[in-house]
């Protein structure tokens, strides 16, 4: 069980207010992440959770307790740190079955977990080593095995596949969601790229400057972002923001295009410009478009076999039911 | 070229040769002492047998029949080790929360420490007589091993705080959140992780209380006198008897010079602060 509820807490360092009042509901067995730009207090906010930072003010309830006064070893928390903070003295082993140590657990019953564990995690070749002994992905794995034999009520990963390579990342990314499904238990999951987010999230929070932007499915975040800033940080490439007469038509101060909601034409549409830098990924091609007036950059995303060559002329068709229209304030009118 | 050729011809045979020069001339007062403790003390003072002479053990046997050499030694041992096991149990768990847990005001509060260090001695020296004797402290094993650890307990403290800043504050946090308290995280991961700085901290904090000579001179008359006050003893009434004075030095130092040769990895890593790994 892990219901996570957080009741109007602020955090500050000093006279610097980090986390503003905020409220969250993080439901038993959902996988949540934390996304926003560097410094935007997501490690704080995790960090509050877990009970290494105290809050200012305000109530932090697991499974309706009260843990704001409770430390972090008493909240039954497990958390998986970006620099895996694992124990260097230690083999693999020990660090593994050190939670169940710390709680008196019975030998025999330590040794069938960590062996199982180790199993799950193919960390079996490597239990007598020492962590400095292990590669990147394999000391990532070591520090999800320790989290996640005490059977902990949610586990907390601070950025845990930042320090891996691109190739690596994509297949822990998976094997934390098949350990989320099998567990089917609560994950808070810090990250600042929103790829990893979108792919990985039940619910989205987005944060800013210590404030919810919008919390909601990937889906939810991508079909109807709240305001600009969540328009603009959802999404890869990034949505098109047209300001402007051409939002003005559409009764907006600005408007925001998916790049993917953009039909290009070599005769006819309703902006043109002319092609800049082209991205071929295979399956589809990104064409970077200047000169149309709208924005200095219009990125439009067209079917692999489309080619257009640099500098020259390209039509726009926006998909007009997808358009995002934003007041002057940057919130989402209709 | 010529300049990188010369450096690293000079790294090969220079340095080692100015680190042997060095070297030899720290020895040799030791040389010097050991050597003329073997001599009479007619012999001692005679130039023609500064380097030839015939060797006695006469000093040796002259101090271990005249004084309880054992009894100064014991009382050396005995406060050193309670000194330093004290200013260990008193400095870990400080050095620890200021390593792991700052304020704003720890910066202050180890400059403070240091601070004391600066404090002239003698400054305190009647009120201390006056009290270890009003209060019937003076010449007790007990109040030398107080005396004796917090005169090292800054310096314990601040080689201990500089070890603990090593460790990675995730460390700490992540056997937080493993279930460890304050406790547990001492003796699972603190001691374990720390423990060359901890040994090097130990000896040398030793080696202080070992040579300390000020209060333990004149703090102590008989019944808690170390080994200093041993050789002090031997200074006052009877001259300049070098030979013997030489007997007794080595026999004072002896010990420690031993110990601090088989610990010397410990100690150059101590003496750094941890610097050189
Ligand atoms: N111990 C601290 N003392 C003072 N300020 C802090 C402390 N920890 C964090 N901050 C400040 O709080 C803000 C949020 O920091 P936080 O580490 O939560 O950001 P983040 O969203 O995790 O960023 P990143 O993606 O770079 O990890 C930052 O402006 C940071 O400077
Ligand atoms: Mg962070």
């Amino acid at each position: 069980m892990g219901r996570i509820v957080l009741d109007t807490v602020t955090k500050s360092f000093g006279d610097a207010q980090v986390i503003p009042p905020l409220d969250l509901t993080i439901e038993d067995g959902e996988f949540a992440v934390f996304v926003g730009p560097s410094g935007c207090g997501k490690s704080t906010l995790l960090r509050l959770i877990a009970g290494l930072e105290d809050t200012t003010s305000g109530k932090i309830a697991i499974d309706g307790n009260d843990v704001t006064q409770v430390p972090p070893s008493k909240r039954g928390l497990a958390m998986v740190f970006q620099s895996y903070a694992l124990y260097p003295h230690m083999s693999v082993r020990k660090n593994i079955a050190f939670p169940m140590r710390m709680a008196k657990m019975d030998q025999a019953e330590i040794d069938k977990k960590v062996e199982a564990a180790a199993t799950s995690l193919n960390l079996l070749d490597y239990l007598d080593k020492k962590p400095g002994q292990l590669s990147g992905g394999q000391r990532q794995r070591v520090a999800i095995g320790r989290a996640i034999v005490r059977e902990p009520a949610a586990f907390l990963f601070d950025e845990p596949l930042s320090n891996l390579d691109a190739a690596l990342r994509v297949g822990m990314r998976m094997e934390i969601l098949e350990l989320h499904k099998k567990l089917n238990t609560t994950m808070i999951y810090v990250t600042h790229d929103q790829v990893e987010a979108m792919t990985m999230a039940d619910k989205i929070v987005v944060l800013r400057a210590g404030n919810i932007e919008q919390v909601g499915s990937p889906l939810e975040l991508y079909r109807n972002p709240r305001n600009l800033f969540v328009a603009g940080f959802i999404g890869s490439p990034t949505m098109n923001l047209i300001t402007g007469a051409a939002a003005g038509s559409h009764g907006a101060e600005t408007i925001g295009v998916r790049p993917e909601h953009i039909s290009v034409s070599a005769t006819e549409g309703t902006w043109s410009g002319t092609v800049g830098v082209s991205e071929h990924l295979g399956s589809d091609t990104f064409f970077h478009v200047h000169g149309t007036g709208l924005a200095d950059t219009i990125t439009v995303r067209a079917d692999g076999e489309v080619d257009f060559k640099y500098g020259e002329t390209i039509h726009l068709t926006p998909r007009s039911d997808v358009i995002h229209r934003f007041d002057a304030q940057g919130l989402r009118l209709g | 070229m010529a300049i990188v050729a010369e450096t690293s011809r000079f790294s090969k045979t220079g340095r080692p040769i100015l680190a042997w020069i060095v070297g030899l001339i720290f020895f040799f007062p030791i040389f010097w002492l050991v050597l003329t403790s073997f001599k009479t003390d007619a012999d001692a003072v005679k130039p023609e047998h500064l380097i030839f002479f015939t060797p006695t053990l006469e000093n040796y046997l002259n101090m271990t029949e005249n004084y309880d050499y054992w009894r100064f030694a014991q009382n050396s041992v005995i406060t050193s080790v309670f000194a330093t096991i004290f200013a260990l149990v008193v400095g870990i768990p400080c050095a620890y929360a200021m390593a792991f847990n700052p304020t704003r005001a720890t910066k202050d509060v180890l400059m403070w420490m240091l601070s004391t260090k600066m404090l002239p001695a003698a400054a305190v020296l009647y009120p201390m007589t006056f009290i270890t004797k009003s209060v019937g402290l003076f010449d007790t094993h007990f109040m030398v091993i107080v005396v004796l650890c917090l005169i090292n307990l800054p310096i314990v403290i601040w080689m201990l705080f500089t070890y603990f800043k090593e460790i990675p504050k995730d460390i700490i946090e992540a056997a937080q959140m493993d279930g460890v308290n304050t406790w547990g995280e001492v003796r699972e991961i603190l001691i374990p992780l720390a423990w060359g700085g901890i040994v090097s901290t130990a000896l040398l904090c030793f080696i202080f209380c070992w040579n300390e000579a000020y209060w333990t001179v004149r703090l102590t008359t008989t019944e808690a006198a170390t080994l200093s006050k041993l050789i002090e003893g031997n200074r006052a009434p009877e001259g300049l008897f070098f030979g013997r004075l030489s007997a007794v030095s080595a026999a004072a130092v002896g010990p420690i010079v031993v110990l601090g040769w088989f610990c010397q990895k410990q100690l150059v890593q101590g003496l750094t602060f941890g610097a050189v790994k």
